[in-house]
């Protein structure tokens, strides 16, 4: 391919195009003397139809992407930049900047799939589809911006961009409370990210750039803040994100009240941000505090693990027991990460993948069910693997892969963090381990309590799953949480080249800091 | 002398065709005619302007220095007059409504925006004086216009307080003449490096004073008072025109006289200071007050108050070196970004109020499914005042932000990115009202519209949030004139 081929804009912006597309779509309020009119049921069908095309095109591209990476080259590829405001004398110089490198080239992969999985488990929207599906792929181009930017500013722009099509998302399509989650969810991350630009913009005015590129290994010096603030700062955001006890409130209400597709994609690919923000902002830009700060970020990752499974066993709610596990779960990422080697980080950037697809498939399983029995309680789905046996296996499948079966994707990612984190920080780790058992418990008993049992009467009407959008979702997830379970090398490669610049840093760091102490 | 005429040129054609309109409002009660002529003297103005900018003059003064013509000055009346513009335009159905003294309407609103255009262009304390009562006293009849409970109290109320801010303001200025023995803000800087060591508290209280008098016209809290009554009550055209040109030409001068006449070493962290504080106060109590409006105007005016606080940060960054031009260029970009936004957000306010006859913001439950572009757009530039991109203010705020956090005052650009998460909680009150509620009753017909929307309006919104879209995705345009303005008062 021409290098030169700007691909990955072409990438980010396609989403973008096509909501685009559907936006323009003559609607059932067009005139009847119009050159094309439509039924809103000919809309329905035209929206969801260039939003599955759209998102598959960028699955395609992503896929493509992925396998023409060079694995043995440093830094970053797909680079696509030109400068945007360049007013070096006012110290401002802002550059459009896109590339990959092996830490977000399989999230960018990842949020391809959820993407398409997400149009497909959309596919019976009927209500005001043409908006559904617009913002829908707005919301992946800003994921997929901040997984690509280069450049701290467009890392905020995506970053706040993503809050309009959420707001809308949960609270025009979802149930419950959604108008209250969606506002939580709103001020909780504009909160973090008040933070989070106050720490961008000491970043950039200290070292007169905002590309990471350059920031790097920048002298700080000149901050008018010392670095363990702007480290702070900038977490703050990132731990809301992620979520970390106790910055995870917004959490449960934002997954229970979203419409499944959007839950698919806040724990799939929105948590994530955090995760990446982490790996890719604090520890590139600051490794001598992330490496002070090791211990601390270990204890709170034990502690969310612990609080988070806890908290889990205690729900009725099917979704609101998933949305806490992955509090638990992505206690490990901070957990991971603390271990500051390259086992440990790369086993965290891991499970930001392996928990996206299996707690994509959980949300997508509960969702698909919940269209059929219009309860998520976990008390009154009893007897339903009788007359749903394909999506009770599917649930059921997805519950192992959450608990960590082996063979399966989330154990090779918990697994290699324990691995990682053991050498450093002894106690946390095995506070931690009490997570993994916690979770055995509360999946295996939840699973217990609401699909099996004895049949019930009244689920005789139910038809199982039964249509091939949901076959597709369904399939491609379980195919990939076993492809990821045995063979983890194919991206494991590449998060290890990805952290590996991250872990030589810091070792830098320590081994000056040693030869100075 | 006759080129000093000429440097008033823009101005004075404004005041001629306002004094004509005031004439011709006796025997003309045709409203486009009167409305034509209107567009045509701002328009004029427009081109005076332009064609002393290509016929260099750039750089002249007039009447011993009272009146300047620099990119500053250029860069306001160009702003102004496309903030008086969007106001005549919008106001039709207003002027519909009115059984008789239309003309007086539009001639206010020239003299108002004479008014406003010399504020940015003088450089002396009698013509800041001069200008700043021209522009007053026409706004305080706009103010009034509607003769009814509110429109008399808003006027009222914008009078009284006016008066005390501009009795303030002339004490101040009484205060530093006496100091300084002049009035030209050129001498008062000269003074100043010269001979102002020792008598800083004295020059302090003068500016404070000074600061009263302009802050009261741009809302800055705590002299916000009148904001709230006076939107609420004007003709909601004037209110758009109060927000949008009143502070911009406010926040003009305030740059104007701080970085001309008082910007010295001497007493630049005294500035820093006052006016982190008053950015601090006046983004908290916009804010804090917006959040429990149901009257959108209501909420607007609060907002603004929060905005000029949020204006207030490029202020306070003035003492540290290199964030000197970077401070006010960054006001300039903002107060651009600014005006079309809010432009925008009161043009589908005033449509929204003209075809259903509300301004409380339950009422437009469910508004997106029947004016799908109207709400979009009142949408859009309600996310560009919380300053969430791909829009205007979003470059905006980063700018400012960043200027404090270069000139060392990193807790307020803190405390301005906090209250950007206060200030979303009510921003997008319309936004889910629109696009998330139901209404309470489902029409089948929407309401007879009292008046259909005209051309002008549609064209003025269609420019504004062009305006917040193309400032938003390549801000470096507005960069570069703002950089040129404020390089103009700097050198």
């Amino acid at each position: 391919m021409d290098p030169s081929f700007p691909v990955l804009s072409l990438l980010i912006f396609l989403p973008l195009g096509g909501a685009l597309l559907i936006a323009l779509l003559p609607g059932k309020h067009t005139p009847t003397h119009a050159f094309w009119q439509n039924t809103p049921g000919t809309v329905q069908q035209q929206a969801r139809w260039i939003a599955l095309g759209t998102s598959l095109a960028a699955l395609i591209i992503a896929l493509v992407m992925f396998i023409i990476f060079d694995r043995n080259a440093d830094g970053f590829q797909f680079v696509d930049e030109f400068a945007w405001i360049d007013a070096q004398s006012l110290g401002f110089n802002i550059g459009y900047a896109f590339g990959v490198d092996g830490l977000s080239m399989p999230l960018v992969l990842l949020t391809g799939v959820l993407s398409v999985v997400a149009v497909l488990v959309s596919w019976k929207i009927d209500l005001r589809p043409k908006e559904y599906f617009v913002w829908l792929l707005v919301l992946e181009t800003s994921v997929l911006g901040v997984f690509t930017a280069l450049d701290l500013i467009f890392f905020f722009l995506f970053w706040e961009l993503e809050l309009i099509p959420m707001f809308l998302l949960i609270s025009i399509w979802g149930s419950g409370n959604r108008n209250y989650s969606a506002m939580k969810f709103v001020l909780y991350t504009v909160f973090g990210s008040a933070f989070m630009l106050a720490g961008f913009l000491v970043l950039g005015s200290a070292a007169d750039t905002f590309d990471i590129r350059e920031l790097r290994g920048a002298d700080l010096g000149a901050a008018i803040l010392p670095a363990q603030a702007i480290f702070s700062f900038i977490l703050i955001a990132f731990a809301i994100k992620l979520p970390v006890f106790p910055l995870h409130t917004w959490l449960p209400d934002a997954h229970t009240d979203a419409p499944t597709a959007v839950s698919v994609l806040l724990a799939g690919v929105l948590l994530k941000m955090g995760g990446y923000g982490i790996l890719r902002l604090l520890f590139t830009l600051m490794p001598e505090v992330g490496a002070d700060a090791d211990l601390a970020l270990a204890i709170i990752g034990a502690v969310s693990i612990v609080y988070g499974a806890i908290v889990t066993i205690r729900q009725t709610d099917l979704k609101r027991l998933i949305a806490y596990s992955s509090v638990s779960h992505m206690g490990f990422v901070l957990l991971g990460v603390s271990a500051l080697g390259v086992t440990g980080m790369s086993g965290a950037a891991l499970q930001l993948v392996t928990h996206g697809l299996i707690t994509g498939m959980l949300f997508v399983m509960v969702g698909l069910i919940y269209d059929r029995t219009h309860t998520r309680q976990i008390g009154e789905m009893r007897g339903l693997i009788h007359y749903m046996p394909l999506l009770g296996a599917g649930l059921v499948f997805a519950g192992l892969a959450g608990l960590g079966l082996p063979a399966l994707a989330g154990f090779v990612a918990e697994i290699t963090i324990f691995l990682g984190a053991f050498g450093q920080h002894e106690a946390p780790v095995l506070v931690s381990m009490l997570g993994v058992l916690l979770a055995a418990g509360y999946i295996l008993w939840a699973l217990q309590r609401s699909i099996f049992g004895p049949r019930d009467e009244k689920w005789a009407g139910l038809t199982d799953s039964n249509h091939w959008t949901e076959f597709a979702a369904i399939g491609a997830l379980t195919a990939l949480i076993i492809l990821l379970g045995v063979y983890p090398r194919l991206v494991m490669d590449l998060l290890e080249q990805g952290v590996t610049p991250i872990v030589e840093q810091i070792e830098a760091v320590a081994a000056m800091g040693g030869g100075g102490g | 002398m006759l080129s000093d005429v000429n440097l008033l040129g823009p101005e004075l054609v404004l005041m001629v065709v306002g004094g004509f309109l005031l004439i011709a409002d006796l025997f003309i009660k045709h409203r486009r005619v009167l409305v034509g002529v209107t567009v045509a003297a701002l328009l004029g103005s427009l081109v005076y302007t332009t064609a002393l900018l290509s016929e260099g003059f750039v750089g002249n003064d007039a009447f011993n220095g009272i009146l300047v013509f620099d990119h500053f000055a250029v860069f306001f009346q160009v702003l102004l007059i496309g903030a008086a513009l969007a106001a005549v335009l919008v106001s039709q159905p207003t002027l519909a409504r009115l059984p008789s003294r239309r003309g007086e309407y539009l001639a206010l609103i020239l003299f108002s925006t004479a008014g406003l255009q010399l504020l940015a262009g003088t450089r002396d304390l009698i013509g800041i004086f001069i200008a700043l009562e021209l522009t007053s006293i026409a706004q305080y009849v706009l103010v009034g216009f509607h003769k009814d409970r509110w429109g008399s109290e808003a006027g009222l109320k914008y009078l009284l307080t006016g008066a005390i801010a501009s009795a303030v303001l002339l004490y101040g200025m009484a205060i530093l003449l006496g100091l300084t023995g002049s009035t030209n803000l050129a001498d008062i800087s000269r003074y100043i490096a010269l001979e102002g060591a020792g008598r800083e508290e004295a020059l302090v209280l003068a500016a404070v004073f000074l600061i009263v008098g302009f802050g009261f016209k741009a809302a800055v809290a705590p002299f916000q008072m009148w904001a709230p009554d006076a939107y609420t009550g004007a003709p909601t055209p004037i209110a758009a025109y109060l927000s949008v040109a009143s502070k911009a030409a406010a926040f003009a001068i305030l740059i104007r006289v701080f970085f001309e006449a008082l910007g010295d070493d001497l007493l630049a962290e005294h500035w820093k200071t006052i006016f982190a504080a008053l950015a601090t106060i006046s983004m908290f109590v916009g804010n804090v007050f917006a959040l429990r409006q149901n009257n959108i105007k209501r909420m607007l005016a609060y907002s603004s108050v929060a905005q000029a606080g949020t204006l207030l940060i490029g202020l306070a960054a003035i003492s540290a070196d290199r964030s000197e031009l970077l401070g006010a260029s960054g006001m300039l970009f903002y107060l651009a970004g600014y005006t079309v936004t809010n432009l925008a957000a009161f043009v589908v306010i005033i449509i929204i109020a003209n075809q259903r006859g509300t301004y409380n913001i339950n009422d437009y439950a469910g508004l997106g499914r029947r004016m799908p572009w109207l709400s979009g757009i009142l949408a859009f530039a309600l996310i560009s005042l919380i300053g969430l991109p791909p829009t205007a203010l979003f470059f905006g705020k980063i700018y400012l932000f960043d200027t404090a956090v270069q000139s060392g005052l990193g807790w307020l650009a803190v405390i301005g990115t906090i209250n950007t998460v206060i200030s979303a909680a009510y921003y997008l009150r319309p936004v889910k009202a629109m696009f998330v509620d139901q209404p309470e009753t489902e029409e089948d017909e929407p309401p007879v519209p009292v008046a259909p929307t005209s051309r002008g309006v549609l064209t003025t919104l269609s420019l504004a949030s062009l305006g917040i879209l193309i400032i938003g995705l390549v801000p470096s345009l507005v960069i570069d004139v703002a950089e040129q303005a404020v390089s103009a008062i700097l050198s």
